[in-house]
């Protein structure tokens, strides 16, 4: 991201002034960020990256909310975005956690070497006193030179202390080598938290400025490695050793041993909330009696007093595949309330503290497709649907590695809407199928995800996270998260499928569709072994994949040809919005080659499962 | 040696981190040259976890197999 104006698509009145919230993850800085704002919140999205920015009013000032962070700089986009915050901000509360005080004074130390006014909040002060650790907030404050207030936010405890103290908020303790360069720099940047970060080497903004990064940033955070150690060896006193029950749970999870177990628990709790409850009981009432039952007739009555539904107008709006029916009803009946319960999960996991555990534990696994445990996420998200796991490969490390997440969620992983149908059709065909589809699935995963590992050029990063403490996640906190991932999710593809809808139905109405089910005919009845109507069942795939499997329901398959189908379905291109997501994130020559590499891959694999069974 | 080499329950000195991205993420949550820390736990052929104070960071084994350390 490079835009030196990156808040001028937030609208902040004259005058007020830019009260800016930063933290490392978890330190529960949006607990802050409620108790000054109220109910009357922005999110707005930060263009080019999926991170989103709250902002809310305070009096006559403007607070904003930061993604969190261990340090700001350039290493991903949550700290691209949390810096640029950073440096339009007028103040800094700056919220730590005082159990994790050696982490977090990292960061607190970068903000106070910016020059800003900050004020700390030193957050969770009755979890630090149960695990046996006294903290000295005024000998804190003394050090760093900036007010530090001690709050048990969810309780709401100091709240009203940090709101008191704000105007008190100041530059803090510079040491003096740093203030030297700072001033040397300052001659050519003029605002103190630019000139920082062009000493630390970030090339952003140094790029901004028209100088290159120096290549001292390291020398920069040993020493301020080295200060924070010091205040902490001043300030902390551990009482007693106070690991208690989630410091063992926590190493539980990642034991092999027992840690297998817990996931398997947690998937099944997941498969309970979103395959049964969200996808049969609420989809079911959304989708079918909401969306078809009184939404559809009603649009349709409308749009028939304009044109009729057979017309090319009306087959667009209101067709078999209309933007205003199939579309909407996808969408607000099917899509979301599956995307709502894939976030609620992974907000939980995520707040926690059971992700990066999970991370871990999985991280082998992935080595051996190239990819590290963070993957993990992604992975995840495919399973209730393909185009929002495929945004969510932005968090990797590398190119390469998005490379490889894309292409295995592409081909291999079946979303939310697919397997519900398929879950169904193989549970009538019995155990031995099951084994093999899952079998000849899962064998392709690792395949593809290994040869592209092996061929494609460069390196994958490694793991390197930070475990923080179990805790049990805050339900308001979940709701937000879910709530704002959901949004962002439907703003970006909502258009993919509207989209996707209207190249469908451009290709019926002009009778491509038909062509290419002929075309395709061939391929389905010599290679495949199936009737030639599969055909349109692949196609229909295309548009929704649970169309695809629900069209083999009404077809008379033996259960070797069932299994076929379901297959090729299966490693068959997503989607259309998800294929379009995926040109949209890899470009055109990778998004093209991983669609053609999986219709091959599907009608490939399909091939050889119908030649050794049929 | 490397950090893929110590022990559970092993106090260890880290020594160099070679990969400067890595080095200056480290440095963040606590860990650099010259540090003590505990090898905390060790996942079979999997990351191993490293623990300094209550901070703990989970390190892939090919991460873990460049990071010079020596016993503390």
């Amino acid at each position: 991201m490079h835009c030196h104006n990156c808040l001028s698509h937030i609208n902040i009145p004259a005058g007020a002034k830019k009260i800016v919230l930063v933290g490392n993850p978890n330190v529960g800085k949006s607990v802050f960020f409620n108790a000054f704002t109220g109910m009357y919140v922005d999110v707005s999205n930060f263009p080019g990256t999926t991170v989103d920015i709250s902002h809310g009013r305070y009096g006559g000032d403007v607070i904003l909310d930061t993604p969190g962070i261990y340090g700001i700089s350039s290493f991903n986009d949550e700290e691209r975005v949390a810096r640029d915050v950073v440096l339009a901000a007028d103040l800094v509360v700056n919220v730590v956690d005082a159990v994790h005080l050696e982490r977090d004074l990292f960061l607190t130390l970068q903000l106070v070497d910016t020059g800003l006014p900050v004020i700390v909040a030193l957050n969770m002060m009755d979890e630090a006193k149960t695990r046996g650790i006294a903290v000295d907030a005024d000998l804190l404050e003394h050090l760093l030179g900036v007010p530090v207030v001690p709050t048990v936010a969810v309780k709401g405890q100091g709240l009203d202390d940090l709101k008191a103290r704000l105007p008190e908020a100041r530059p803090g303790i510079v040491p003096p080598e740093l203030q030297k360069e700072l001033r040397e720099m300052m001659r050519t940047v003029a605002a103190s938290p630019e000139a920082l970060l062009v000493l630390e080497g970030d090339e952003e903004v140094a790029g901004r400025h028209g100088l290159s990064a120096g290549g001292r940033r390291e020398d920069f955070y040993q020493e301020r490695r080295r200060r924070v150690n010091d205040i902490v060896g001043h300030v902390v006193r551990e009482v007693t050793d106070g690991a208690g029950f989630a410091a063992r749970l926590g190493r539980w999870m990642l034991r092999p041993l027992t840690g297998v177990p817990i996931f398997a628990l947690i998937l099944y709790a997941m498969y309970y909330i979103i395959g049964v409850l969200v996808a049969q009981d609420i989809v079911g009432f959304t989708e079918e009696t909401l969306m078809q039952g009184l939404y559809e007739p009603a649009v349709r009555g409308f749009v028939g007093r304009f044109a009729s539904e057979e017309s090319v107008i009306g087959t667009i709006l209101v067709g078999e595949f209309g933007l205003l029916t199939m579309t909407v009803t996808y969408i607000l009946g099917l899509l979301l309330p599956l995307v709502v319960g894939f976030y609620l999960v992974l907000s939980v996991m995520e707040d926690s503290g059971y992700l990066p555990r999970l991370a871990t534990l999985v991280d082998r696994l992935m080595n051996a497709i190239g990819l590290n445990g963070r993957a993990v996420i992604p992975m995840i998200l495919g399973f209730g649907c393909v185009t929002m796991a495929t945004i969510t490969t932005r968090i990797l490390g590398s190119q390469r590695e998005r490379t490889i997440a894309t292409a295995v969620l592409g081909l291999a992983i079946p979303c939310s809407a697919q397997l519900g149908v398929i879950a169904g059709m193989l549970a009538g065909l019995g155990p031995e199928y099951i084994a093999i589809y899952t079998g000849v699935i899962v064998l392709i995963l690792g395949l593809v995800g290994k040869v592209l590992h092996s061929v494609l050029p460069g390196e994958s990063t490694d793991l390197l996270i930070d475990l923080p403490p179990l805790r049990l996640p805050r339900g308001e906190n979940v709701l937000k998260k879910t709530v704002t991932k959901s949004y962002a999710f439907l703003r970006e593809a909502a258009p993919l499928f509207m989209l996707g809808a209207l190249l469908i139905t451009v290709l019926q109405v002009t009778g491509l569709l038909e062509v290419i089910q002929d075309g395709l005919a061939p391929l389905t009845n010599g290679l495949l072994k199936l009737p030639r109507e599969t055909a349109t069942v692949f196609i229909m795939g295309m548009i929704r994949r649970d169309f695809g499997a629900a069209g083999l329901e009404d077809m008379a398959l033996g259960p070797a040809e069932t299994l076929v189908s379901l297959t090729v379905i299966t490693l068959f291109v997503p989607c259309i919005a998800a294929l379009i997501v995926i040109l949209k994130e890899r470009g055109l020559k990778e998004g093209a080659l991983i669609w053609l590499g999986s219709w091959l891959a599907a009608f490939a694999v399909g091939g050889i499962v119908a030649h050794i069974l049929i | 040696m490397t950090l893929a080499q110590a022990t559970r329950g092993q106090r260890i000195e880290v020594v160099a981190i070679p990969d400067p991205a890595v080095r200056a993420q480290a440095i963040r949550f606590g860990i650099s040259a010259g540090e003590r820390v505990e090898c905390a736990e060790k996942l079979p052929a999997g990351p191993v976890i490293i623990a300094k104070g209550r901070q703990e960071i989970a390190v892939g084994r090919r991460l873990a197999e460049s990071i010079e350390v020596r016993p503390a």
